[in-house]
């Protein structure tokens, strides 16, 4: 594109991390964020696995975009996606079973996750190809980042350990409720509402420092 | 007999869509706010599950276990549970425009809902013929129906909470949902 000037690298990473943070700011695709991280390994892993298709798929529609016309483009992105999809669940079938076994489902579900279609139609359909596929990068790396917290927080109080060596001391009774579905719901709620108390307290800071100090104690 | 309702109490208590399996979160989470239009939603999705299973059964076994394609399941199903929502919509606006107008803005939201193409690709793992395939997708779909109608009759009520700002949103919803599936984790080991 010569019209634009190329936006650096970084900034487009950085804005899948911490500006538009596809958990934590968007709130997208919950299912997986609140159904595999119950080990902080199994977020990692399906972090890394949202992260390929993110990339790949962001890549080759914005490769495409000038061919795919306007009123099909949803089963186009489909089409894409999916395939890509397939090559990660096969990839993760024939060389981490054990990864297989703990995300089961979640991985074909990629596919129908809100977040590689969102990027699709928001930025991949628009943008260059460099840049969609650092756009994916960032987004995945985001999502991973969001996982792999959430999961940490749910395995260290839930069963004493993180990506399964024993980090608790040897007193430490286990939250089980953590690692089962609703530990899911409640620690995204927490985490969620922790950020927001944290950006609320921090941005009052910055902007009015006396004017309602101690209102919201807790 | 006895399986089928094995199926259904599974479906909808022990092994719920969304309170057990995280199948369908976004349209829980997102059209929620209002008992009326989470009813729609949960018929709407009921309605495309059951049909989804029986349809995605006969492909499956009719065209790609034949063919020896079953790696192209995910690309198949997504694309014939696409199919299937357009035609549905198109059907429904010329039979009956009075329920194409209750659930219309809901059809093409299904395309990308989990739970639709988690029930079609849970039946193939769990090996089900075409009577548990249907009946797993309905089951499906009425537990899915039965925590979005009890979750938004929450949040109708907890619109009115005097809320801190910073627990407001998605943060209490989430929480609020956290604490229905402790209840229906009182389900556990019934199916």
């Amino acid at each position: 594109m010569a019209d634009k000037p190329r936006k650096p690298a970084a900034l487009i990473i950085r804005n899948g991390i911490l500006d538009e943070n596809p958990t934590f700011r968007l709130v997208l695709g919950m299912c997986p964020t609140l159904a595999v991280t119950t080990a902080a390994s199994n977020g990692l892993g399906m972090g890394a696995a949202t992260t390929f298709v993110l990339a790949m798929s962001n890549l080759f529609i914005s490769l495409l975009r000038k061919q795919i016309p306007d009123n099909i483009r949803i089963p186009s992105f489909v089409v894409v996606i999916a395939a890509f999809t397939t090559i990660v669940q096969l990839l993760i079938k024939a060389f981490a079973p054990a990864l297989d076994a703990a995300l089961g489902i979640f991985i074909p579900l990629i596919v129908v996750n809100c977040i590689v279609f969102a990027r699709a139609e928001a930025f991949a359909f628009k943008n260059t190809p460099r840049d969609s596929a650092l756009d994916g990068l960032g987004m995945g790396v985001g999502f991973t980042c969001a996982l792999t917290i959430l999961s940490s927080v749910r395995e260290i109080l839930g069963s004493g350990t993180w990506f399964g060596v024993h980090v608790m001391p040897a007193g430490f009774q286990p939250m089980s409720i953590l690692t089962q579905p609703p530990g899911g719901f409640l620690t995204l709620g927490i985490v969620l509402a922790l950020f927001n108390l944290v950006e609320k307290r921090y941005l009052r800071k910055l902007t009015a420092p006396k004017v309602d100090a101690g209102h919201h104690t807790l | 007999m006895k399986e089928i309702l094995i199926i259904i109490v599974n479906g909808v208590l022990v092994h719920n869509f969304i309170m057990n399996r995280f199948l369908g979160c976004c349209p829980f989470l997102g059209v929620s706010k209002q008992l009326e239009t989470a009813v729609s939603m949960g018929v709407a999705v009921t309605f495309v599950m059951t049909l989804a299973s029986m349809i995605t059964y006969l492909f499956n076994s009719l065209l790609l276990v034949p063919l020896n394609m079953e790696y192209l399941q995910i690309l198949a199903f997504i694309v014939v549970i696409a199919a299937l929502v357009q035609i549905v919509e198109m059907a429904l606006r010329k039979i009956s425009p009075l329920l194409y107008r209750a659930l219309g803005v809901y059809l093409p939201l299904i395309t990308t809902n989990c739970a639709v193409l988690g029930v079609t690709i849970l039946n193939v793992t769990n090996n089900y013929n075409l009577v548990q395939s249907v009946v797993n997708g309905f089951a499906g779909g009425a537990g899915f129906m039965l925590s979005i109608v009890l979750f938004a009759g929450v949040r109708e009520r907890l619109a009115l909470a005097d809320m801190p700002s910073w627990m407001d949103g998605f943060p209490g919803a989430l929480i609020t949902a956290g604490l229905m599936s402790v209840a229906f984790l009182g389900f556990a080991g019934m199916g």
